[in-house]
């Protein structure tokens, strides 16, 4: 149930704030804009045009002829002539309305690309700690759906409403001017027409959202219960879920009726009420055409245009509806827009033009909370202070949650911590442009992730001083060159779904051929836990050795070899750095390190004992 | 991207099949409505009668108001003459108070246009009323049918079939069918009895006019087809590349942290600026379709009034019909706008609500591959708990697939899971099972309540077969807490009673205490009545476990399962767990799944699986003996409980 609550919100119809806000967005194609309404305006009197013509045939040629003013074959040829006209007009509100539609819809699709566009870029920007608190679900919702209800608003709602209200104006002001006694007589049912609008409106309105209400509980019940069938199964829930389900189904059954009923009243409510002012059009008017005041064809004329009064003002309502939807999302959107972007480059930015490789923590204490209270329990950081020097090569190790992974999330900063200082070559992290901080590390990650595009480009990762050769030299180094040869587009081969193509060892091997291409001062190694065949392991560690060597580089460490060769082992339990020293110096504590190391050794010889299988379909639950 | 495009795929598929098969499917659903609709039909038939009248009486208005002696020659000639006995009685009495130029006619002439159309309306209420209600009630039967359809299927139907594409089924299909019952059925009668109407009333008037009107209806028909196809597809193109869009983000979402570690967020908008692009040129290419379309159409139906204008200007001239029938002809060309454009879209609506009904069927009409069929007797004797498994070996039957046509990518078809498993577990003991993750453990679990079916003559359950026992019995017997703590988005109460029929306050407690989360419930700002999820408390993963432990527990079941329950559990609440359930586990058999040694050390048969094989199988004690994958993880276990007292 995807944060359906937020979209139940109705919002206004019109927002001043919001309006001048999306009106901005148009501000590039002000002259298109500008264009669209020039055709507008010329799109209307061509409406107009029409009864006009039919008026003058009857008062120009019909009437004269039957009372024989005028001979027949000199009707016959004005009538031909007002065909003419009437063609012109139709040809030529058909291809200003075809330009009209496409500017204004093109002036939108660009407007929604924009926005989008500032979305997504807005996204790569926010804070790290938004997103432990924002479902990812929600934030797509965003930058699609939301900015596709103001699509509908440009695609069916402006260009039709701007139509629309300028040919009501247009028609009143006309039908004043012409008549103003007849005219009043044809808006006298106006009142009626707009009450009955907003009544119904009000209903559907209400009835609308009871809709989406309940569009939004099926779906959801629906996405639940398929996604946790075994359990209903399990739990023999078959026969109160299906009760359950025939609620909700009749809660929106029962709202839908009420829009029917809604429409069933509505349509031939406008129909009674239209039928009435044509009803007054020729009762009044017919009044004044028997006195000889007013010709037929100026009642017949009124008619015509009464009779396209309508059809606006039945779709005014829908319109209103999709205006409103459109306020709410870009609402939403805003809201989203305006989040601060709390961890920032510094104004005047640092770099570091030939960095030395030195780290140091200075009693760095780090909660994800940003926690304010030293009392407190969530601190995920105590007080934590190490230093590496210039081409040491340390280890972390620690239990699960004893916070190793931390420490690299403050490195890059993704995170900013609450006290102390964490030091690169002597200078505050903070001080340093974000982008230029990150790029000064060689990272491999747990999870050998890959980007989607070609073993190549995920190698250099658009660094362009990383030239083809020595891509080709790396995986070869890292011991990929045979299996990239073997590939039909050897590195240019895509690497489809984020990788899943290639094994995990594969993957591994590809993050390691990225860091060594880089050729970084400081690496950051989080070495992976999941086993590999023998073959990849000892090549993965080959690869590591070389990689360590005469960098700067912190590891967490879950190989023993790794943590052996270290220079300095950091032992971090609960928040705390508790141990720290060299492999053989810890071991003789017999403190905590001690343990661990025992510790991962066993877990070693289990995994060798058992090795893992990976096997299809194993979880209970529908996969997705 | 994939779903989308075999949407469309199927959707071409589907045009080519029959049509017509794929609808017969409804008619047992509109069954129950015949009487309604043949009403609502006759609502809309009489309706499109009246509809007759308001034109003829606007055309007479203009003829008086020209006082002619007659309204409407051509029309009313034919009553005058006696010809055609139906008109006669019609128009009888608007002839007889009739008289050109007379204040009193033209004011009752008005009066009769707005009762016609009130009369009109009443109709017109009746039939939209009724028609449109069906088409929600038909939909609201559907769409209870595909969910008891859903209940029954077993879970190798939900491998095969993703919970999107099953949910597009139950909203964007159901809702394609419901077209079809609604204004599917309503356009298209309304469409033919507005036509017949008018045309039969118009040509009355004047043939050849009506001949010259209609011109363009077979135009609008092929314009509304053909655009409505060409504007359909491409709106299923536009929502595969919004859903290409919508994994990008996601993707990007998901992998964030990566994303900024390499420093890749400009590549990445670069990456969803191509996305963008190719959707907003996607938008526009169906933009262009719509900005011809409505103008074409406009522009096709001014071409009718063209012809009422020119052709019909040019009779009134040549005496061959009046000024009056002139505006009549007019009114019902504007009448019959909609029915022009209503007869191209309806054909279109039931085209693509049949290829949805085909996807629908694929679900109503798919057979549960575990049930009852197979057995023969009800059991009267409750179940006591014994377990034996005989020689099983299973394999599963499909891979995560599409339609499981295709064998999945990259994973191994037809290997078994598990191999000659023999393991008997006498009824009210304890056994454990252990073993590295992917070893089978949570299969064996799975085939006890068969949620898989294992082969016959493999598993027993009291000495019967499996298959021999009623699926409802069998699961009724067994309290099952799965590796995956699922809750719904209920109240904890109704997640913890979710099992039982009726439960009281005290039985829901007392099993919350007993799980270890009772102390932790009455700390939520609703206790017990606090929903799950996100319109209450997002509770941790323990919490969760714990939750789902009490939902097993009060079902008092014979047979207790419990798949890795505590994987989430510090050790201390574990053990404290472990405890109250000492009580539970006397009398009822219980299969319990661990990586932790504390968990299982007390039951009666540990059993060791690796990669499918039973490896090791005794007491605690004798495994240990035995020096093998239990010893080492008991010692591993050792270790661990010395670092956490650091």
């Amino acid at each position: 149930m995807s944060g359906h609550h937020e979209e139940e919100k109705l919002g206004r119809i019109y927002d001043t704030r919001l309006m001048r806000r999306l009106l901005a967005y148009l501000k590039p194609y002000k002259w298109r804009v500008v264009l669209a309404i020039a055709l507008t305006l010329v799109v209307t009197p061509l409406r107009l045009v029409r009864p006009q013509l039919f008026q003058e045939m009857i008062d120009h040629y019909l009437t004269p002829v039957l009372t024989n003013k005028i001979p027949a074959a000199a009707a016959f040829n004005g009538i031909t002539s007002i065909a003419l006209v009437f063609l012109a007009t139709l040809i030529l509100s058909f291809t200003f309305q075809c330009g009209q539609v496409r500017i204004m819809q093109s002036v939108g699709q660009h407007t929604m690309y924009e926005l989008r566009k500032q979305i997504f870029g807005h996204l790569q920007r926010l804070p790290m700690s938004f997103f432990d608190w924002t479902p990812v679900g929600r934030l797509v919702t965003r930058a699609t759906t939301d900015v596709d209800a103001l699509n509908d608003l440009f695609a069916a709602g402006v260009v039709a409403m701007v139509n629309d209200f300028f040919f009501l104006v247009a028609a009143i002001v006309w039908m004043l001017s012409l008549n103003w006694k007849l005219a009043l007589a044809a808006f006298a049912v106006l009142p009626l027409v707009f009450t009955v609008t907003w009544l119904i409106r009000n209903n559907v309105r209400e009835a609308n959202r009871q809709i989406r209400v309940g569009v939004a509980r099926i779906n959801g019940f629906l996405q639940e219960h398929i996604t946790g069938m075994i359990v209903i199964q399990l739990f023999n829930r078959e026969r109160k879920a299906e009760e359950q389900f025939k609620g909700l189904n009749w809660a929106y059954n029962l709202a839908y009726k009420k829009a029917i009923l809604a429409f069933a009243l509505f349509y031939p409510s406008i129909d009674l009420l239209s039928a009435s002012a044509y009803a007054m059009i020729f009762w009044f008017g017919g009044l004044h055409v028997l006195v000889g005041a007013v010709t037929i064809g100026q009642v017949v004329k009124f008619y015509m245009y009464s009779q396209q009064f309508f059809i606006p003002i039945q779709d005014l309502s829908e319109k209103f509806n999709i205006l409103q939807s459109a306020m709410a999302a870009s609402e939403r959107i805003f809201k989203l827009l305006d989040e601060p972007l709390s961890v920032q480059s510094a104004v005047n930015a640092v770099k570091l033009e030939a960095p030395q490789g030195e780290i140091e923590f200075r009693n760095v204490w780090f909660s994800y909370g940003g926690g304010k209270n030293p009392q407190a329990e969530d601190w995920v950081l105590r007080d934590v202070s190490f230093r590496v020097a210039p081409g040491q090569n340390v280890a972390i190790v620690g239990h699960t949650g004893a916070g190793k992974t931390t420490i690299i999330q403050l490195l890059l900063r993704f995170y900013d911590i609450q006290h102390g200082e964490i030091l690169l070559d002597g200078v505050n992290i903070r001080e340093f442009d974000l982008q230029h901080l990150r790029r000064l590390f060689g990272i491999v990650l747990q999870d050998p992730f890959l980007f989607s595009g070609t073993i190549e480009s995920n190698v250099h990762l658009g660094t362009d001083s990383i030239r083809r050769e020595d891509i080709a030299k790396t995986l070869r180094e890292v011991g990929l060159g045979s299996f990239v040869e073997s590939l039909p587009h050897g590195i240019a081969t895509e690497v489809t779904d984020r990788g899943t193509t290639l094994s995990v060892g594969q993957r591994q091997l590809i993050s390691f051929a990225r860091a060594l291409a880089h050729n970084p001062r400081f690496l950051i190694l989080d070495e992976a836990t999941s086993s590999v065949d023998t073959q990849t392991e000892s090549l993965i560690r080959e690869v590591v050795d070389r990689l360590l060597l005469g960098r700067t580089s912190l590891v967490i460490a879950h190989r023993l070899s790794t943590v052996q060769h270290a220079d300095r082992i950091l032992v971090l339990h609960r928040s705390r750095l508790r141990e720290e020293g060299t492999h053989q110096e810890l071991l003789a504590r017999r403190g905590i390190y001690y343990r661990l190391y025992q510790l991962q050794d066993k877990d070693q010889q289990l995994r060798r004992a058992a090795p893992m299988e990976e096997t299809a379909g194993t979880s209970l639950r529908a996969n997705d | 991207m994939n779903a989308a495009a075999q949407t469309i795929r199927s959707a071409k598929h589907a045009r080519k099949k029959s049509s017509a098969s794929e609808l017969r499917h409804l008619l047992p659903y509109l069954g129950p409505y015949k009487s309604a609709t043949a009403f609502g039909l006759l609502m809309l038939l009489i309706m499109g009668l009246i509809g007759a009248f308001p034109p003829l009486i606007i055309g007479a208005i203009i003829d008086c108001l020209k006082r002619l002696p007659r309204p409407l020659p051509n029309v009313t000639d034919a009553v005058h003459h006696g010809g055609g006995s139906s008109w006669h009685t019609l128009l009888q009495p608007v002839l007889h108070f009739y008289q050109p130029g007379s204040a009193h006619t033209l004011g009752i002439l008005c009066l009769m246009l707005v009762v016609a159309v009130f009369v009109k309306g009443i109709f017109s209420f009746s039939s939209r009323w009724t028609l449109m209600r069906i088409s929600r009630d038909i939909e609201y039967d559907l769409r209870n049918d595909l969910l008891a359809r859903l209940v029954k299927l077993e879970p190798e139907f939900y491998v095969r079939n993703r919970t999107g594409d099953l949910m597009s089924r139950c909203t964007n299909d159901l809702s394609a069918v419901r077209m079809v019952t609604g204004p599917g059925i309503m356009y298209s009668a309304n469409t033919i009895v507005g036509m017949a109407v008018a045309i039969a009333v118009m040509t009355k008037i004047s043939p050849l006019l009506t001949l010259a009107v209609l011109i363009p209806v077979p135009f609008v028909f092929v314009i509304v087809r053909y655009f409505g196809r060409v504007i359909h597809d491409l709106q299923a193109k536009t929502q595969a590349m919004l859903a290409t869009l919508s994994a990008k983000v996601q993707e990007n979402l998901a992998g964030i942290r990566v994303v900024r570690a390499y420093g890749q967020e400009e590549a990445e908008k670069k990456s969803f600026d191509e996305a963008n692009k190719q959707y907003v040129g996607q938008n526009i290419r169906m933009i262009r379709a719509w900005s011809v379309f409505i103008p074409v159409l406009q522009l096709i139906i001014g071409f009718s009034m063209l012809f009422v204008l020119w052709v019909g200007g040019r009779m009134v001239v040549g005496k061959a019909m009046s000024l009056g029938a002139l505006v009549a002809f007019y009114t019902f060309v504007g009448q019959l706008v909609f029915p022009m454009i209503g007869l191209g879209f309806g054909t279109n609506i039931f085209q693509r609500g049949a290829a949805s009904m085909g996807r629908l069927n694929y679900i109503l009409d798919v057979e549960s591959g575990i049930s009852d069929v197979e057995t023969q007797e009800k059991p009267d004797e409750p179940v006591r708990g014994e377990i034996e498994f005989r020689n099983l070996t299973f394999t599963y039957p499909t891979t995560r697939s599409g339609r499981g046509t295709q064998p999945a990518a990259g994973t191994k078809t037809n290997e078994p899971v598990l191999r000659d498993i023999n393991l008997r577990i006498p009824a009210g003991s304890r056994v454990a099972i252990v073993g590295p993750t992917g070893s089978g453990k949570t299969t064996m679990a799975a085939l006890i309540p068969r949620l898989w079916e294992a082969l016959p003559e493999t598993l027993f359950i009291d000495g019967k077969s499996v298959r021999d026992w009623p699926l409802a019995v069998l699961r009724r017997a067994i309290g099952f807490v799965p590796q995956d703590p699922f809750l719904f988005s209920e109240t904890i109460r109704e997640n913890i009673s979710f099992g039982l029929e009726e439960a009281t306050p005290e039985a829901v407690e007392n099993a919350s205490r007993v799980a270890n989360i009772a102390s932790e419930i009455s700390d939520f700002p609703g206790r017990y009545e606090t929903f799950v999820g996100e319109r209450g408390v997002t509770m941790s993963g323990g919490q969760k476990q714990r939750t789902t432990l009490a939902r097993a527990l009060i079902r008092n079941p014979q047979i207790l399962i419990l798949d890795d329950a505590f994987s989430s559990l510090d050790t201390d609440t574990e053990e404290r767990i472990l405890q109250g359930l000492e009580d539970v586990f006397q009398g009822r058999t219980t299969i319990l799944i661990s990586h932790r040694c504390s968990t299982v050390h007390d039951a009666d048969q540990i059993v060791v699986l690796r990669a499918g094989e039973i490896i090791e199988k005794g007491t605690h004690e004798e495994l240990i003996g035995l020096g093998g994958y239990y010893a080492e993880l008991y010692q591993k276990q050792l270790l661990e409980e010395e670092l956490s007292r650091e």
